[in-house]
């Protein structure tokens, strides 16, 4: 019933975050500035990354969909959608950890990065009623991949806003020159970047395939239905 | 303002690291929901065929 390549797929997901979680707390260095708790930027930066690239391929996908007319590119861009949905709650939740312990207050509302994060994840909650509430399935995949196009095209703002916002409240750890971060440092973050990747992909393979399964046992069930109509 | 000690800051630390496994396992468990809810469906399908076939 699952799809091809899943179980690898979910074997490497699971050794990757062992390793991450094994070189956070066994080999990458305490930060000298922010000590023990910097080692929450292990799991939330990659998640944010992984939850913004996510939006951007759920626009990819739905231009694949406008183009082709295929829904199956549709159901991977509502599916990407949903994905980075789930790791922004990650990222918004384990951000205000993190803040609270940095800077003493669980939200900073003049931090552009905080604040440009929340804006595109309450953007994309917006994509759920507007996808449901349209029946006609056909209209439905259009309208929202029209919204996945639009709203994955504001993401790359998010980037933006951040590199060109003047406060440094943020911490920087990932600078634009070389020397921001030390190379253990770097080693761990580029490994836990990896096995968010993996998560993401295992996950969205997984919705995917429970979906299309889904989708078949209605089919079948409706030419069952109709044989005995007919008989 | 200065880092936290140790045992302070382990409970951010734990706490950031449990919110991504529970995220994960609540996911996990909703697909797994999902994917029982199919294979009972098949089932009364199967049922329904094997009924008809006798």
């Amino acid at each position: 019933m699952f799809g091809k390549r899943l179980l690898p797929l979910a074997i490497a997901t699971a050794v990757g975050i062992g390793l991450t979680l094994a070189l956070v707390f066994f080999y990458a260095p305490n930060d000298a500035d922010q000590g023990f708790v910097q080692k929450i930027f292990y799991v939330h930066v990659p998640m944010a990354i992984v939850a913004l690239f996510g939006f951007m391929a759920a626009g990819i996908m739905a231009v694949k969909h406008l183009r082709t007319g295929d829904q199956r590119w549709d159901m991977r861009s509502y599916v990407a959608i949903h994905m980075s949905i789930i790791l922004g709650v990650g990222v918004l939740v384990t951000g205000s950890i993190w803040a609270r312990a940095a800077w003493g207050h669980w939200w900073v509302w003049d931090e552009p990065q905080l604040v440009s994060f929340l804006i595109v994840f309450l953007l994309y909650c917006v994509y759920y009623p507007l996808r449901f509430s349209i029946e006609d399935r056909e209209r439905q995949a259009r309208y929202s991949s029209v919204f996945a196009i639009v709203a994955g095209a504001f993401v790359p703002l998010n980037f933006i806003a951040v590199r060109l916002a003047e406060t440094f409240t943020h911490p920087r750890v990932l600078g634009t020159t070389a020397g921001g971060m030390p190379g253990s440092m770097r080693f761990t973050f580029i490994v836990a970047l990896i096995s968010m990747t993996l998560l993401f992909i295992t996950l969205m393979k997984l919705e995917l395939t429970s979906k299309r399964a889904s989708d078949q046992l209605k089919r079948l069930r409706r030419k069952l239905e109709a044989q005995a109509a007919s008989a | 303002m200065p880092a936290l000690p140790l045992e302070e800051a382990g409970k951010y630390v734990a706490g950031a690291y449990g919110v991504f496994v529970v995220l994960i396992l609540v996911y996990v468990a909703i697909i797994g929901a999902k994917v029982a809810r199919i294979e009972q469906e098949l089932e009364t399908l199967n049922d329904l065929v094997d009924k008809r076939a006798t």
